[in-house]
């Protein structure tokens, strides 16, 4: 039975997912709610939708409580009346903060409607579809090899019985063309955009932690975006100082290395990563390396601007390069980049001065659609 | 009801349902007929979410209320064993999955509640016909959803809610007085200009200009004559006598209206009505109902219904003890001139007069006073120090809500406070007519506590939206006197006197 109360309840939902985008930049600042992710759903802390009243200001009020303790005990911090909001229900009006629940899916068309980002098509027309064969029912005509005998000899039985030629003595059933049914099959095709994010990022002493919470969040966004249009994607991390390596996600956000920055080696590895394992044909890939934009030296910025050239951007989707400020930064290579790859399609480059900013980076990455 | 499958009590349920009803007639307890249905909990919640009645009007807040109910309900933090509404006859609801001795207890607490609702002096003006009352209500604002669509209707009642505290919540015990002008307009006739040589009157002060001036000066007077011309507290009602809505605003407005001054007797008698019917639940269970294998479940969900979190204040533990309180006194004799009187503490406290009145006062408590006349009249030091009670404020330096005092005074003045008008700020429209040009001012009556700044901003949008013209509130804030306006496109603040 469905109840009546479903009808307010999704109305309150549409509201809330219009609140969520009204404050979604809010949301994106904030990496709170990324370490509350469970499987599919996302928890989203907000705020009762308080119908306002002419009512009393709290602090002012106080009010009166039972129990033990001291005169200046304190009864907890924070501006919420102590208190209120529990209790049997039907109780009072408390001021609850509501905890709503939206899965990924939901989120990245919330952020990709807020944020106006285009649909990616995954490209290439020769991407793998795998056309999978389902018996899905019966049919009248149909090659031999499927006929339902079971129902072709229900069929006739059932003809036989009616028309009065059936004996029970003599239990002979002759099949007619008529009789005959044949299982049908339905072909759907699986789509198996396969899509593949490489994240890159700079550990050198000068990536502090507030650069690194940045990426966290940021990449977080780009993840919930991609995963929304591709099925079957998947990451990959590379961390560089002087030298790169692979390793999982949690390390990629943790680590905290020293030392000096050698971009190319990263890019080295990344571009034998999608030759050897990724052929471009077949895949969508998605390049995202965040540093300071210091680099060692200009050969090695040379070198590496060589191989975006050469071994990444004829294979990839999108090349993003996303320069978070630092203190220590000279950000010298987002101009490196900027010059060489001036109104390249597949290449966004974003600056992200800081959190606040993260929100307009997601669209300078996302927003081309790639 | 049809709108559920049947919820008749199964017939173990009902024979229960008879003892216990047996009992609470044998107390004198008297009540409507009480029609007991069984939910599952995802109907209690949607019943609760609609503050208990099954068909309410659509709207999103309802939903909101779902969404936290069957929330806390999975996630095993809050669970609704009782409600009743107010009506003829009393609708119960039982939670189908509760356990025996809780629907005992549940229909025990429930009788109380139909007792309070048909004897306490509050709900004598509310309509017990309200179940239907809503229905139609329902059925008013789904045709004009229909006929207006579902944004502007919805868009409309947030905007009416926003403002639903706003009635005069005693209006229906007390007759307001008529308008009566306190003060004679002045009516003396109009002077001229000063004139010392009587003969140069006519030349000085021609007749024809004496009779502009006196024209003048009537309109003057009239235009000075405040309207409304005494403070009305019932500003919903101000607004559907005088704000130019449309009819389907008038409507809806009025269905609001409606429904708060049905609701307005149960915030005002919380502590009594929750405290009348846990005494009688635990007085029907503990000397009838329950039976042996069930005191422990009995206790541990009675001490669940009473428990107290230091820093908030259950209605149910307050007004059962105040009652049972109340009870001893009267029994014993502790009340009158010569208990007042007394300063000898042996004495106090082994006093003892035999007296017996305790359960008819408590009877007769429960058919005239409202919470707030209960507190005033029924709290005492000695309670306070008993249940422990404190008033807590706002330490600003340390940033903390902290426990201010245990002082009698300052507890009973607090809890007074707390409800009197039922809680609400004190607001009342003045001048329909202010700075004369139509437009409406509000004053809230100052009592010490600011208005929260925000709410009144938004708040007045809202009522500037009904009264088309700007609003104005005259309020305190930090200490100044300011008038709050909205002029339907920007807020402003300016120091004023009235």
């Amino acid at each position: 039975m469905s109840l009546k109360i479903k009808q307010d309840h999704g109305r309150f939902k549409a509201i809330v997912r219009g609140k969520i985008k009204q404050n979604l930049r809010k949301f994106i600042q904030k990496g709170e709610m990324i370490g509350k992710q469970g499987k599919e759903l996302i928890t989203i802390p907000l705020p009762t939708i308080d119908i306002p009243h002419f009512r009393y200001g709290a602090k002012q009020q106080g009010g009166v409580g039972q129990g033990e303790g001291e005169v200046g005990q304190s009864l907890g911090p924070g501006e919420e009346q102590p208190g209120e909001g529990g209790g049997k229900a039907g109780e009072g009006e408390g001021q609850h903060i509501l905890e709503v629940d939206v899965s990924f899916d939901e989120l990245a068309e919330i952020l990709g409607e807020e944020l106006q980002l285009p649909k990616i098509e995954p490209k290439g027309t020769d991407r793998i579809i795998t056309e999978k064969t389902k018996y899905t029912g019966i049919n009248t005509v149909g090659p031999e090899s499927l006929r339902h005998f079971k129902r072709t000899y229900k069929q006739a039985l059932r003809r036989q019985i009616a028309s009065g030629t059936y004996t029970p003595d003599r239990p002979v059933i002759i099949p007619f063309r008529e009789d005959r049914r044949y299982r049908s099959w339905k072909m759907t095709p699986l789509p198996e955009a396969a899509a593949l994010i490489v994240y890159i990022m700079d550990v050198s002493g000068s990536m502090g932690d507030e650069q690194k919470e940045i990426v966290r969040i940021e990449s977080f966004w780009l993840d919930t975006w991609l995963r929304h249009h591709y099925k079957g994607l998947s990451s990959r991390y590379i961390i560089h100082d002087a030298v790169a390596r692979e390793v999982d996600r949690e390390t990629f956000f943790h680590t905290r290395e020293s030392g000096g920055t050698m971009i190319s080696s990263a890019y080295k590895l990344a571009a034998e990563m999608i030759e050897q394992d990724h052929p471009s044909h077949s895949w969508n890939t998605y390049v995202f390396h965040f540093s300071d934009g210091d680099n060692w030296s200009a050969d090695d910025t040379r070198i590496c601007l060589d191989i975006v050239k050469e071994r990444i951007l004829p294979h990839v989707n999108l090349f993003a390069y996303g320069q978070v400020e630092s203190p220590y930064g000279s950000g010298q290579f987002i101009r490196d980049l900027r010059e060489s790859y001036e109104g390249e399609e597949r290449v966004a480059l974003s600056e992200i001065a800081d959190k606040e900013a993260i929100y307009g980076s997601i669209k300078d990455f996302l927003g081309k659609g790639q | 009801m049809a709108a559920f499958r049947n919820r008749s009590l199964p017939p173990r349920l009902a024979d229960l349902e008879q003892e216990i009803k047996g009992y609470a007639k044998e107390f004198g307890l008297d009540f409507y007929e009480v029609i007991f249905e069984m939910l599952t909990y995802d109907e209690v919640n949607m019943v609760a979410a609609y503050g208990g009645y099954p068909n309410r009007y659509p709207h999103w807040r309802f939903g909101m209320e779902y969404e936290q109910l069957s929330k806390g309900y999975e996630y095993g933090l809050s669970k609704i064993y009782e409600m009743v509404i107010n009506n003829d006859p009393t609708y119960a609801y039982l939670l189908e999955s509760n356990p025996e001795v809780d629907q005992k207890l549940v229909m025990a607490h429930v009788y109380g509640h139909g007792d309070f609702f048909k004897n306490n002096f509050a709900f004598q003006h509310t309509n017990r016909k309200m179940m239907d009352e809503m229905a139609n209500h329902a059925t008013r604002v789904r045709r004009l959803i229909d006929q207006h669509g579902v944004e502007k209707i919805e868009d409309f009642i947030d905007r009416c809610l926003s403002l639903e505290n706003l009635i005069d919540y005693h209006a229906p015990y007390i007759k307001r007085g008529l308008s009566v002008d306190l003060e004679a307009p002045d009516e003396t006739p109009a002077q001229g200009l000063r004139n010392e040589r009587e003969y140069m009157g006519q030349y000085i002060n021609p007749q024809t200009y004496l009779d502009e001036l006196e024209r003048k000066a009537t309109e003057e007077r009239e235009r000075t004559r405040r309207f409304p011309d005494r403070p009305q507290r019932d500003v919903l009602l101000f607004l559907l006598d005088y704000a130019p809505l449309e009819p389907w605003e008038q409507d809806i407005l009025s269905i609001i209206r409606e429904e708060a001054y049905y609701f307005a007797p149960q915030g005002m008698t919380k502590i009594m009505n929750e405290g009348w019917a846990s005494y009688w639940h635990s007085t029907i269970m503990t000397t009838r109902a329950l039976r042996d294998s069930e005191i422990i479940d009995y206790a541990d969900h009675h001490a669940g219904t009473m428990s107290m979190r230091p820093g908030s204040l259950n209605p149910y533990k307050i007004g059962i003890e105040l009652f049972r309180d109340i009870e001893e006194r009267w029994n014993t004799g502790r009340f009158g001139r010569e208990w007042e009187e007394c300063d000898s503490l042996p004495e106090r406290r082994s006093w003892d007069k035999q007296l017996g009145l305790g359960r008819q006062k408590i009877f007769d408590v429960r058919k005239l006073y409202t919470d707030v006349t209960f507190i005033d009249e029924f709290l005492t030091p000695e309670f306070c120090i008993e249940q422990k009670l404190f008033v807590y404020d706002y330490n600003d330096k340390r940033q903390t809500w902290e426990i201010a005092t245990r002082q009698f005074k300052a507890i009973k003045e607090k809890l007074l406070h707390q409800l009197t008008n039922f809680g609400q700020p004190i607001i009342e429209v003045v001048d329909a007519n202010f700075e004369n040009r139509a437009e409406l001012l509000l004053v809230h009556k100052h009592d010490g506590i600011d208005l929260k700044v925000d709410h009144a901003h938004h708040t007045l949008q809202n009522l500037q939206s009904l009264w088309r013209r700007p609003v104005s509130l005259y309020t305190r804030l930090d200490g100044k006197s300011v008038i709050l306006r909205f002029d339907g496109k920007e807020h402003s603040e300016h120091k004023a006197d009235l």
